[in-house]
Formats: C-alpha cells, structure tokens, sequence
C-alpha cells in the first residue's frame, strides 16, 4: 500500500515538518544572507516589500495547486488533453502563476508509470507545486532514480507489476514534469474538489499513487 | 579536482543508501535566500544556470557539508560579486555590521 | 535541420569541461527522439553570462536495458532533455 511518509502531525502549511532553528546561534550564512539583502536593497537592487511578496508568492504555491489539476484532468477529458499537449498553459488556464516554467505533464495509465527526478541538480516544478520534498534533493534520490527505480518505489510503498512500463523522466533541461497519477478505482461519484484530496504531492512525483477514496 | 568526465554533481547512476525520508519546513532565513535568487534573476543580474555552476564549482565537500540553502546563498553571493552588484569590501563591512548587532538571527534584523 | 520523432540518435561522449546538462551515464548511448521541445539558449553560455545561441532541445528515450545491461525492467526506459549539439548527426 502506497503512503506518504510525511504524513503526521506536526506538518506546516506548506506540508513540510516544522524546524525549531531560527532562534539558534547566528551562522556565518545567515550573516551573509542578510547582508546580501540590506545590500541588494541599499544599491535600490530590490525593496522589502519585493523580497516579502517573493516569499510570500513562493508560500501560496503548494501540492494543492497540483492536486486541482489533477482533479479536472481526471473529469475533464478535453482538457487533460490540453494538459498533456502543453502542461504551462493547461496550469495557467485554471489561473495559477507558474511564471516562465515549461510544464510537461505525463500519464499514468494502467500500463505505465513515470517518475520524475533531476540526477544534475534538482529542478522540480516549484511554480505548481511549491519547494521540493528534502528527500528529493538528495544524493540517494539523484543517484538511484535512474539506475534502480524500482528499488527506489519500493522504499516508497509502490510495487510495480513487471507487466507496467516504468517510465523514468531525468529533468536535466528547460521542461519541468508532473505526474498526472491514474484515478483510484470506486471514485466515479467524486465531485472534483473531492478528487483533489485524494491527490498526494508523491503521486505528481511517481513515488506514490493517488489515495483510496 | 574530481573526475572532470564524471562530475560530483553529475551523480545518475551512482551507488548510494536508501533514500532519507525525513523533512524539514523552510526556516525564515532560507526562504530569504530563495527569493533573492529569483529577483537577483529577473535583475538580469545571472541565470539558474549560473547558480547551478556556481554550486558545482563549489565542489563535493561543500554539498556534503553544508545545508541547500547554505550552498544557494554561497553560490548567489558568487554570481553578484561576478555581475558588480557589491564588491567584497562592501560586502565584508556589512557582515560585520550585521554581527555587531546581535547573536541570533531574530535579533540582527535591522 | 531538425530531427522527426522517432529519429533513433546517438549521443556525444564528450566531456568538456564546465557547466554542462547532458548526464555522463547517457553520453555514447543510444536513443530515439520522443519530443521535439523547440529552440532555447544554450546553458552552457547561459551559465557564464555570455552571448548564447539558440539550440533546439530535444526529448530523447533509452531504454533502460541499454543504459543498464543488469536493469532490473530492461523494458522500463529513461527520457532526459538533449540539446541538439550533444546529438552526433553522423551515428548510428
């Protein structure tokens, strides 16, 4: 049974584990970061107030943007076909900001799944979807994605059928992807809004699958 | 240097343990140094591109030690001393002023 | 002239030193053209704040039991973005 791993209490909105370290010793890093700022704003660079609607920009985008178009795509046959000929305008149709990102949706079907991953860096659609999950950034995740996938969903929860097609997609240019998961079976009576929360931010990876209803 | 055919960043393919579950939420701090990356773009100061060569640059020792957003803020720093935003005397002084302020990052807020 | 889909290419195995977006695992390997992504500036000017020329970018597909003979899905494949000068238009 595929699960979250993220999923317990103690989540922020953004759905990442709080960290208790603002309070700590002053590092050199963050001396250098405010330093940057105050520069960048003395030289008339960029104000506060740009920086905040930055932050605050980046703090509205979360998996949710995803799950809802994941959720139409499932009901709405003409546009999951808008989604997967051009996956930038599919998202700015629904009205989200996704900037200069170009966005390549792929399909999970009962025959194919796709995983995505960057092995040079760590690209991920933030625009859609938000700051990546920690795990994703990591040398495990960048290394092993490519070479033994289905090990790696193993340790997500996922088995694969050998009879599925595994798709892996290493983000190394200009695009970045997003999963749109199969639809659970027993979800025919599920109005949209319903359907998105069955819309996990692993599934538009393809380390998970969408819930059970 | 490493492998300049097979760079440490370069990394798909390579053996490693099993994928570290655990999370954090964005500190304050952290979130800063990503919006100062998007705008110092959309300055034209340098691109994504840029950073990431910057990060690489930095070498393995520097992703194994330090934090993401530790190597972001090192490798933005690099790309606007490189694009004339400040120099290293400006830079340098300020630092200096912002520790003078105080021992915790809450408290050196200006 | 741009590749069609379907077009089966192989890709560089060169190594030049700097800031370069095609993975060492898929250099000299064989694939074919899934997309055709367009034109972008090249990253390996782009990363140097230097005039860039435009590249088409392309989608290509490799089939897992290529890239990794001991693969565990040989079937399964690996798509990655290939800009057109890492594609060698003389092979296979």
């Amino acid at each position: 049974m595929p699960h979250d791993h993220h999923d317990h209490d103690h989540l922020s909105p953004s759905g990442h584990p709080y960290r208790q370290d603002n309070d700590g010793a002053l590092t050199y890093w963050q001396t250098m970061e405010i330093a940057i700022r105050e520069l960048m704003i003395e030289k008339g660079e960029l104000s506060a107030a740009q920086i905040q609607a930055q932050i605050d920009a980046m703090d509205e985008r979360s998996p949710a943007n995803g799950a809802a178009v994941v959720a139409r795509a499932w009901t709405d046959p003409d546009f999951r076909n808008r989604l997967l000929a051009n996956g930038s305008d599919a998202a700015r149709e629904m009205g989200f900001d996704i900037g200069p990102m170009h966005l390549v949706a792929v399909e999970n079907t009962a025959h194919i799944h796709n995983l995505i991953v960057c092995t040079l860096c760590s690209c991920y659609p933030r625009n859609l979807l938000g700051l990546p999950p920690d795990w994703y950034k990591t040398r495990e995740y960048r290394s092993r994605a490519v070479r033994e996938p289905r090990a790696v969903l193993r340790e997500f929860g996922v088995e694969l059928p050998v009879t599925t097609t595994l798709r892996v997609h290493d983000s190394t240019a200009d695009m970045r992807y997003i999963v749109l998961p199969a639809r659970p079976a027993g979800t025919d009576g599920l109005s949209v809004d319903a359907l998105a929360k069955l819309v996990t931010r692993d599934s538009m990876i393809g380390t998970g699958l969408a819930k059970a209803p | 240097m490493d492998d300049p055919t097979h760079r440490w960043h370069d990394m798909g393919g390579d053996a490693a343990g099993p994928v570290p579950l655990e999370g954090h939420d964005f500190a304050i701090w952290e979130k800063r140094v990503d919006a100062l990356v998007i705008l110092g773009q959309q300055r034209g100061h340098f691109t994504v591109d840029g950073l990431r060569r910057a990060l690489e640059d930095m070498g393995e020792a520097a992703f194994e030690s330090m934090t993401y957003y530790e190597r972001w803020v090192a490798a933005l720093n690099q790309n606007l001393v490189e694009a004339g935003v400040y120099s290293l005397e400006e830079l340098g002084a300020k630092m200096e002023d912002v520790k003078a302020r105080g021992d915790t990052y809450g408290a050196v807020q200006s | 002239m741009t590749l069609a889909v379907g077009t089966t290419v192989r890709i560089k195995d060169m190594a030049p030193l700097g800031h370069i977006r095609t993975p060492h695992y898929l250099r000299g390997k064989t694939g074919v053209i899934e997309r055709v992504l367009g034109g972008f500036k090249n990253p390996e000017q782009l990363a140097y704040m230097v005039p860039a020329p435009t590249r088409t970018l392309y989608r290509v597909r490799f089939e897992m039991g290529h890239i990794w003979p001991d693969a565990e899905a040989t079937h399964d494949t690996l798509d990655a973005e290939i800009y057109e000068h890492w594609i060698d238009q003389n092979a296979p």
